[in-house]
């Protein structure tokens, strides 16, 4: 991706953007069926559900929320846990906010669009006028989709009650991965990323839903401290 | 259950809106923004890491993990993200659907 926009024209690249965020927020929209089916399932009403879509608007939290009431967790519990989810966006907003340069009334609305999609297409881009736009227009697709999305899978939820047997369950592992894998280009982030799976997955059993991907945050902060070796590593 | 809904949506949006806010001074140094670059890849894979393999607290192997190795033979041959997300979706339903 990033190495074409070298090469191509802006027309080429924008439309190329472009059509990535309206996949992204097609792909997003899917898994927001499902969010709505299972905010549903879980006891939250419908208008609860599009609350959380459209203020929240951070999947894994909103997921991790619902779940935990789901599971007959405390409601508030399930509070603590979406805002420790969160908290990967404001690590994402730090990288965003040297990408953007956003004062006024678009602060609040960019971070508002900070979510795990936007910043992955955005950091895919090398050059700042396609990181910018790729952003935006994928924060813009995703939130239409997901809310979109969220309202009809919470109206139809007796429908979609068991994504798994559509296996939606598997769609948000594979964007992840679609999205990270511009990333793993050099030595580093593949060992970042190896250590930050072990991590989580043994952290699993001992600890409350959504720290262990915390903990998995705690690699890059080891991995990041190190002396910086230079660029040509990759 | 809306003061929880409120609590967190606040919380999420502060998070975001904190980020974005921090001094430049702050992000721009070597070690932040090297850090900074290593947390989606460390926070994705967990995210990949945990979605694919557990079940509330348990480890836990099945037709999730089948769909998450077709969608890395799809990366792998480039394909676009659309079809990785789908063939994902599918290899994990036909094979709930046979076993």
């Amino acid at each position: 991706m990033s190495d074409a926009d070298a090469v191509s024209s802006w027309p080429a690249t924008r439309t190329g953007v472009l059509r990535d965020a309206a996949g992204v927020g097609l792909a997003t929209g899917a898994y927001g069926l499902s969010f709505g089916a299972i905010s549903s399932a879980a006891g939250l009403s419908v208008l609860q559900t599009c609350v959380l879509s459209l203020v929240m608007f951070t999947g894994g939290s909103q997921f991790a929320m619902v779940g935990v009431i789901g599971g007959g967790g405390a409601a508030m519990t399930g509070a603590a846990t979406a805002i420790m989810l969160g908290v990967r966006n404001a690590f994402y907003a730090v990288r965003m906010a040297a990408i953007l340069d956003v004062r006024g009334w678009r602060r609040p609305v960019a971070a508002q669009l900070v979510i795990d999609e936007s910043t992955a297409m955005a950091v895919a881009r090398t050059a700042p006028r396609p990181s910018r736009l790729a952003f935006w227009a994928t924060g813009a697709a995703v939130y239409v989709f997901w809310n979109l999305a969220t309202l009809i899978g919470a109206l139809s939820a007796h429908a979609l009650s068991n994504p798994r047997v559509l296996g939606l369950d598997a769609a948000a592992p594979a964007a992840f991965l679609a999205l990270m894998s511009p990333r793993l280009r050099s030595r580093e982030p593949w060992v970042v990323a190896l250590a930050a799976a072990a991590v989580a997955l043994i952290s699993v059993p001992f600890v409350p839903a959504g720290v262990p991907v915390l903990f998995a945050a705690g690699v890059a902060v080891v991995a990041g401290v190190r002396p910086n070796r230079p660029e040509g590593s990759r | 259950m809306w003061l929880a809904i409120a609590v967190g949506c606040v919380g999420c949006f502060a998070l975001k809106l904190v980020g974005l806010s921090l001094p430049r001074r702050v992000i721009e140094q070597p070690v932040v923004k090297h850090i900074a670059e290593l947390l989606p890849v460390a926070l994705l894979t967990a995210l990949i890491a945990t979605q694919t393999f557990t079940s509330g607290h348990r480890l836990q192997l099945d037709a999730r993990a089948a769909g998450l190795v077709a969608a890395a033979i799809a990366v792998r041959f480039k394909a676009p993200f659309l079809v990785v997300v789908a063939v994902a979706c599918l290899v994990t339903a036909l094979v709930r659907l046979v076993a």
